[in-house]
């Protein structure tokens, strides 16, 4: 696996600087277009981490306190070294450890589907990791150490410098385009999402034996695009009852279908879903691919 | 009613088992990479290029959004598995000990060596101006660390500071250790960490460190203990010294590609000196806590001033060799 996945760093889509979307092309040739996630997933994953963390030391801090208490004193310097190196292990290594792992994301990260990614799209190394969580030292406990200082008047202003110095590090994701904190500049990583997606039911293969067939005249089918039909398929996927009988309505009065038809609300979204896609994808293959039911034909 | 199946059904139907094997396997990998059978794994890279080749048809085909998603997303997955960094955490360890580290940190030779001499600096400054005026002890040294070593103690006292008296101590000495490992590991990271701030707070942080050793060496030096003092110093002060030193260097590093980034851009030249530094970084936790150990224990053990100064000498020189030493040059195996 000599070959590296190419990245291009540009947004897909140049007119949009701030488009989240990123190109990955496996070793392959395949796109597999990776979305970025955006600050407020980071500082929301980074939060839940936060919590967990602070619980898990009050935890472990109580347990230690009560074994202290059972041992009546007997191994109190065993104990208070555990605690030591515990409260180190969590502080630093919780991230490290949690993004070794084969989903390469801390349970908060894990929470909201995103993950950890070299930035060339090749190896996420341990070495990565490890650089791109020590530099939390600079975000996170320099501000910290600044905003819990208790000091006289001009002390106290020091800190304030010092605080605002420090904040440009915790808030540097916000001020580039690949919402890069420090530790990822340095580490050569970004965040992405990685979503766990299921596989849903293929809506053109749903009720195959309709009470009666429906037919569309091409003309009647020409009326939309693609972007058209995946509003028709996520109408159909959520299936709220109200939206199914205006959407029905809107699509009955521009294709001139003729009232009194009969068929149901649903029924009649399910035939021209079917009869849409059918017709659009036949043209796909014939390298037509319409965008949206702005997209005409030349001359047609 | 077979004629009236869409294309882009018929593809589904027919991938579909595919794509579910793939995604049980990749579940099963997230959870436990070591639980998968030799039979799942000779299977991964088929599955894996079938789903690729599913997604460029149905995104070329296929009108059904929630399937050109899906595959997309197991797509992804499946790539970072298969391109995952894989390696077995014991071969790892030991390619970074025989190899990693001592080349990432002598190729931050200058680095390292700017931030000794920082340190020397510092050192040199503190001792000088407080051998001048103890005064300046004040300004140099952190209250929390002066423990009754100030100025204004007596000779006696700096004595009992520097050689333990009685055993009474003796069974904390591990839990002192781990505080000192924890602690110091905390001011080597911030040096590191410091450096992304183009350089400055870091080379700020070393001479710092270098200030407050030598006001505490001027204060022993003027009642007298110097020889002492550096031998108490030194028995754990090398190996710690030399460690942030080095964090010190590590954090350089990227703060200087980060400002003077060369031909590259600055995200590269930022990666590229990161992982170096990342390398050196993970060395020099193994440093401190050789330090910590030396520091809690076998300072505390050891009472005998020249003993403290051939182990600290020692240690100088055992780094010394293993980092920038010359080593039998091996062909690199490619990493992959």
């Amino acid at each position: 696996m000599a070959k590296v996945a190419k990245v291009r760093t540009r947004p897909t889509r140049p007119s949009q600087p701030a488009s989240p979307e990123r190109h990955l092309i496996t070793p392959e040739g395949v796109d597999l277009r990776l979305t970025l996630a955006s600050a407020g997933e980071r500082a929301g994953a980074f939060l839940i981490d936060i919590a967990i963390l602070a619980g898990s030391l009050i935890v472990f801090t109580i347990v230690a306190a009560l074994a202290a208490i059972g041992a009546k004193g007997q191994g109190a310097p065993f104990i208070a070294a555990i605690w030591l190196i515990g409260a180190f292990v969590l502080r630093n290594l919780y991230f490290i450890l949690f993004e070794l792992t084969p989903r390469a994301a801390t349970p908060g990260k894990r929470i909201l589907g995103l993950r950890v990614a070299a930035r060339n799209g090749g190896r996420l190394t341990a070495d990565a990791i490890f650089g791109r969580n020590a530099m939390r030292e600079l975000e996170v406990f320099l501000p910290l150490t600044f905003l819990l200082v208790q000091a006289g008047a001009i002390d106290a202003w020091i800190s304030l410098m010092g605080l605002i110095w420090s904040g440009v590090f915790l808030l540097l994701p916000v001020f580039n385009r690949d919402r890069l904190r420090a530790g990822d500049i340095a580490a050569g990583t970004w965040v992405v999402k990685a979503p766990k997606r299921k596989l849903l039911p293929d809506l053109a293969e749903r009720d195959l034996t309709p009470s009666r067939v429906i037919q569309f005249t091409p003309d009647q089918l020409d009326a939309y695009g693609i972007k058209e039909l995946h509003v028709l398929e996520d109408v159909l996927r959520r299936y709220e009852s109200k939206t199914v009988k205006a959407v029905a309505e809107r699509i009955r009065g521009k294709i001139g279908w003729p009232e009194g038809s009969g068929e149901g609300d649903g029924e009649f979204l399910d035939a021209y879903y079917r009869a849409l896609r059918g017709r659009l994808e036949s043209r796909l293959l014939f390298g037509r691919r319409r965008i949206d039911k702005f997209d005409r034909d030349e001359g047609a | 009613m077979a004629e009236l199946r869409l294309k882009s059904s018929r593809f589904r139907a027919e991938r579909e088992a595919d794509w579910r094997r793939l995604e049980s396997l990749l579940s099963r990998a997230e959870r436990n990479a070591a639980g998968l059978s030799d039979e799942d794994l000779l299977a991964a890279p088929l599955l894996y290029r079938s789903a690729l080749s599913s997604l460029s048809v149905a995104r070329a085909t296929s009108l059904d959004q929630s399937l050109v998603d899906y595959l997309e997303s197991l797509s992804t997955r499946a790539y970072f598995f298969i391109y995952g960094a894989r390696a077995r955490v014991t071969e790892r360890i030991a390619q970074f000990f025989a190899r990693d580290w001592p080349d990432a940190a002598k190729a931050l030779w200058r680095e390292t060596l700017v931030c000794f001499l920082l340190m020397v600096l510092g050192i040199a400054v503190g001792l000088i101006l407080c051998l001048r005026d103890p005064d300046w002890f004040a300004a140099f040294v952190p209250a929390q660390l002066i423990q009754g070593r100030g100025p204004a103690a007596s000779a006696a006292a700096l004595r009992a500071t520097l050689f333990s008296s009685g055993h009474g101590h003796q069974e904390w000495l591990t839990t002192f250790a781990t505080y000192l490992f924890t602690h110091n590991a905390s001011v080597a990271l911030m040096a590191f960490a410091l450096g992304f701030a183009l350089c400055a707070p870091t080379a700020m942080l070393v001479t710092a460190n270098g200030l407050t050793m030598g006001a505490f060496t001027a204060v022993f030096i003027s009642h007298g203990l110097g020889v002492e003092a550096v031998g108490w110093l030194m028995i754990h002060g090398v190996t710690e010294n030399f460690a942030i030193t080095l964090a010190g260097a590590a954090g350089m590093r990227i703060g200087w590609s980060l400002a003077f980034p060369g031909e590259r851009t600055r995200l590269d030249a930022a990666a590229a000196a990161g992982r170096g530094a990342s390398i050196v970084m993970g060395g020099v936790l193994v440093m401190l806590f050789c330090a910590g150990l030396l520091e809690g224990i076998g300072r505390q053990v050891i009472q005998v001033t020249w003993i403290r100064y051939a182990i600290g000498l020692g240690t100088g020189v055992l780094w010394l060799a293993y980092l920038y030493g010359p080593r039998a040059i091996r062909r690199r195996t490619a990493l992959g």
